[in-house]
């Protein structure tokens, strides 16, 4: 097998590998440096990271176990010295490695200004993860100031992402207006407005003079004199082609490295790909031309052929609320016109520019609903002479009646780009969705690439599913919770984390809700994620709760309710069986009967009696079952090798024990669980929630079984040789989906939706993360492992759910 | 409206919990009485005209109550299901006196035209 070297984990080179592995995963041994400490992650996605709406963990794009199934050998952290091209050797800090061929995706390094004080610690770049978690860090102090050096897309982006965080925010910009190589004045003026509505201050035509500050920056001084004061600096005037180590090893450098078609560098053995690369003159730093690197590297890799060129590009700024896109070339000149539509009242500026009969540069802000069809006629040289009355409206306009957005897209030829980051064009996605059958946008995420980088074409692959599925598309990504919020589970759950939500009327605000205080759908959820999300801080809203968890109790079809008191993995006592019947005759229940759980169910207590009731279970030991919550229910189990002649392991007592350590938590959708001491299974385990097969060599955990509306067996996660093993997995597994599920989702759902390798990833592969999980439950349980007929029985709680506020039946008065 | 309404002290506000409600027992059957967020309080009686549910267990929104067993939204105001379902329950007058905050209850129906909870100004 030849010997692959690649210096650099970056996007570029990231899908560099994603190509080889897909055509031919046996073709390269290979090796990646990455200084590092850490492998592949979407770094256009550092914005979200910074404004709290994405996390880390959501851009990575090759984990830890990417690498092992791909077998590369990664040296993070490590900084590559030298390439020593006579003896083909990379030189790393820790070592050399030799290299059949070598692919040098060394990125860029961040221009920092060079002014006095611009090494003081608060003052950075935004380039990477550290970066961005340094400011996060300083965001978090009330009232810090920040400084952005450079109003352009990563600049803004930045400054919109610390005012997100609560920062004072001011953007420095050299230049006249903001973005000036995307924008044009006008459209620059009305993204300074939008940007100083959001509360971030923009000076333009400003130059930085020097960074102010003894130990630590204390502010920014400009050229007239003007003093901003500042805690945190961060410069994003440009990047700079990392050039040193190809420069060092001979190869052909000019403002970058040097490559051909083929993007071969001046060393045929040699390929150079990313933002550290130069081709006809051109550099490179925008993402689309990068991926476009990437495949043509990976096909010289593999002898095929495949030729890289410059093509058309086009930019979106990625601040929520400020909708802007250019493309082409738009500034004057001879033989030049222009067509241009403003709507000052909407904030809606366009602007095309022709040459001749072709479309040559478009600038728009506020509505960019069009980009799309412009870039393509500007792409394809399509002549627009016949249609330039319109053109400025939009597709919608052109000929016959209006078009509604989904014919628009219908109207799309098949090669129409939609994707820009990944090149993914309209017959491609299409064409995948029908051959794969795919039904949910990850899917088509994961099989297309289109709308896996920046997102900012969702909407358009959304509408193209439900073009080709018709109506059994059913966007689940974007399903609103309920009419009260445009957001879907996912978003809430992931908001109330970043934002630190905590409280119901906190969320409804933050997140926009759209009624005064929620409905019936939405509180019984919201309510969940606070209790799981913030145990110990947050206080329960029983008003939000549905009745049978407001009471502890099933309400039955009459009003009344069922008691199912806990008996722990099944088992029983005398004393205990003695008391439910007792209490069935003290209080005149008319049923009892046993459950599908093998629990024992007392059916029509009135709900009166209930704390009575309740007080008489709890004085022979007993406490709530559950039976009625969005919780831990039941862990069923067999006899196991206490009495069994089959049995393998004492499956009684790991039930007990995991009864006994998760009862009282709540989870997203109900919790079932089962304990099989042989693979017999007596206890039916293999339809569960979650459920144990014991077999001689020790544990086999299964999840995600359902036998309700849906009937499916259950999924293996692991086997484990020992009961404590056994115990944290399970309870690290619900705890996981205690984090992730939305409200009223099956685990069997939830494995559905995340998928079987991200769960494994957590709770198997990563005894770390699992731990983590482990101590979360742990920690919440704290909280919730209580009773709570135990604190309703004595009054102490709740004690107006159980009696009529008033008894006027006495009076005699006509209703008429 | 013609003759004087006898009104029955209940309870005092803080009885009922923000977006709860409490029974009453009469003549007539069980009344729930409900509080909502901005302290208005409403009766209507505990009965969904669906399957009989009992709403005073219900979740409450707005003016509306969700009710336990089928979901069935029934508006507070005027006792009437909301939505594309039919059905109503009567409502009775409840007004809360603005001194001592006690919740009184008039055994009359509620009538369109004089709006409650009635606050003596």
């Amino acid at each position: 097998m030849q010997k692959l070297v690649v210096i650099g984990a970056g996007m570029a080179s990231g899908r560099v590998l994603e190509h080889l592995f897909e055509t031919d995963p046996t073709a390269y041994e290979i090796t990646l440096f990455n200084a590092e400490p850490r492998g592949n992650y979407n770094r256009i996605m550092l914005s979200p990271v910074l404004s709290g709406e994405k996390s880390y963990e959501d851009i990575v794009t090759h984990d830890e176990a990417w690498y092992t199934d791909n077998q590369v050998t990664c040296r993070f952290g490590e900084k590559v010295v030298a390439i020593d091209r006579a003896r083909k050797v990379v030189v790393g800090e820790k070592g050399e490695v030799p290299y059949d061929k070598l692919i040098v995706a060394t990125g860029s390094v961040p221009f920092i200004v060079p002014v006095e004080g611009r090494d003081l610690p608060g003052v950075i770049a935004y380039r990477d993860l550290d970066d961005t978690n340094i400011m996060i860090e300083r965001s978090a102090k009330p009232g810090a100031k920040a400084v952005v050096i450079g109003g352009g897309l990563l600049g803004l982006e930045a400054a919109a992402g610390l005012r997100l965080r609560g920062m004072d925010v001011t953007v420095v910009h050299l230049a006249g207006h903001l973005m000036e190589r995307q924008l044009d004045e006008a459209a620059g003026y009305l993204l300074k407005k939008d940007l100083e509505r959001r509360g971030i201050a923009v000076l333009t035509k400003a130059s930085t003079q020097k960074i102010l500050g003894t130990s630590h920056v204390e502010g920014v001084e400009l050229a007239d004199g003007t003093v901003i004061e500042a805690e945190l600096v961060v410069m994003a005037v440009g990047i700079r082609p990392s050039v040193q180590l190809a420069k060092e090893a001979g190869l052909e450098v000019g403002r970058a490295i040097t490559v051909d078609a083929t993007m071969r560098t001046s060393d045929s053995d040699i390929y150079a790909v990313g933002e550290c690369v130069e081709f006809e003159g051109t550099l490179f730093g925008l993402v689309a031309p990068l991926y476009e690197q990437a495949k043509v590297v990976a096909k010289s890799l593999l002898d095929e052929e495949e030729r890289f060129s410059v093509k058309e590009l086009s930019t979106k700024l990625k601040v929520t609320g400020c909708d802007l896109f250019s493309a082409g070339d738009f500034a004057e000149s001879e033989g030049r016109e222009e067509i241009v539509l403003r709507d000052p009242a909407k904030g809606v500026y366009r602007r095309l520019v022709l040459e001749g009969d072709r479309l040559v540069g478009a600038v728009m802000y506020g509505d960019t609903s069009d980009s799309n069809w412009f870039f393509d006629l500007m792409k394809n040289r399509t002549p627009v002479s016949e249609m330039r009355e319109t053109l400025i409206f939009g597709q919608a306009y052109q000929g016959g009646s209006p078009l509604d957005p989904m014919a628009a897209v219908a109207a799309l030829p098949d090669d129409a780009e939609i994707c820009g980051c990944n090149g993914v064009c309209k017959g491609k996605i299409t064409g995948t969705i029908t051959e794969k059958g795919l039904t949910s946008l990850d899917d088509v995420r994961a099989h297309t690439k289109a709308s896996s980088s920046c997102g900012t074409c969702t909407g358009l692959v959304e509408q193209l599913m439900a073009l080709t599925l018709g109506d059994s598309f059913n966007p689940n990504a974007v399903k609103p919770m309920c009419g009260c919020t445009d957001l879907g589970h996912g978003d809430v759950r992931r908001l109330i984390k970043a934002k630190e939500l905590k409280s119901i009327p906190e969320v409804m605000q933050e997140l926009e809700w759209k009624t005064s205080c929620g409905c019936a759908k939405c509180r019984p959820a919201l309510n969940y994620y606070l209790v799981a999300d913030w145990p110990g801080e947050y206080v329960d809203d029983k008003q939000s709760r549905f009745i049978n968890e407001r009471v502890h109790a099933n309400i039955q079809k009459d009003g009344t309710y069922s008691v199912v008191p806990r008996m722990w993995g099944g088992m029983t006592s005398a004393k205990e069986l003695r008391a439910i019947a007792d209490v069935v005759e003290k209080f005149d229940i008319p049923s009892v009967k046993c459950t599908g759980g093998a629990r024992i169910d007392m059916l029509g207590v009135k709900k009166e009696d209930l704390p009575a009731v309740w007080a008489d279970l709890n004085a022979a030991g007993m406490v709530s079952g559950a039976a009625y919550g969005k919780a831990l229910r039941t862990v069923k189990s067999c006899v196991g090798s206490d009495w069994c002649r089959f049995g393998t392991q004492d499956s009684t007592g790991l039930g007990i024990r995991i009864e006994k350590f998760m009862w009282g938590s709540w989870t997203p959708g109900k919790v079932k669980m089962a304990v099989s001491g042989c693979p017999r299974n007596c206890a039916e385990a293999t339809c569960k929630d979650v459920g144990v097969i014991c077999t001689e060599a020790g544990y086999e955990i299964h999840f995600a079984g359902a036998a309700g509306l849906d009937i499916k067996g259950t999924e293996v996660l692991t086997q484990v040789a020992t009961e404590d093993e056994a115990f944290e997995v399970i309870v690290a597994l619900v705890q996981l989906y205690r984090e992730q599920g939305h409200y009223l989702e099956r685990m069997y759902k939830w494995l559905k939706r995340v998928g079987m390798d991200s769960i494994k990833a957590a709770i198997v592969d990563d005894l770390d993360k699992r731990r983590h999980y482990f101590d979360r439950f742990a920690y919440s349980q704290t909280f919730y492992r209580k009773d709570p007929w135990a604190e309703r029985a004595s009054g102490a709680v709740a004690a107006h759910e159980f009696r009529p506020m008033a008894d006027l039946s006495s009076f005699k008065e006509a209703a008429e | 409206m013609t003759s004087a309404k006898s009104w029955h002290r209940i309870g005092q506000l803080t009885d009922i919990p923000k977006l709860g409600a409490r029974c009453v027992l009469t003549p007539f059957g069980r009344l729930a009485v409900f509080r909502t967020a901005d302290d208005e309080v409403y009766a209507i009686e505990d009965r969904c005209p669906h399957k009989g549910g009992p709403l005073s267990q219900g979740i409450v929104h707005d003016t509306s109550v969700t009710c336990p067993l089928h979901n069935m939204v029934i508006s507070l105001k005027s006792g009437k299901v909301l939505g594309p379902d039919e059905g109503a329950v009567r409502a009775f007058s409840v007004r809360i006196d603005p001194e001592t905050s006690a919740i009184e209850l008039s055994l009359t129906e509620a009538s369109a035209e004089a709006p409650y909870p009635v606050a003596a100004e």
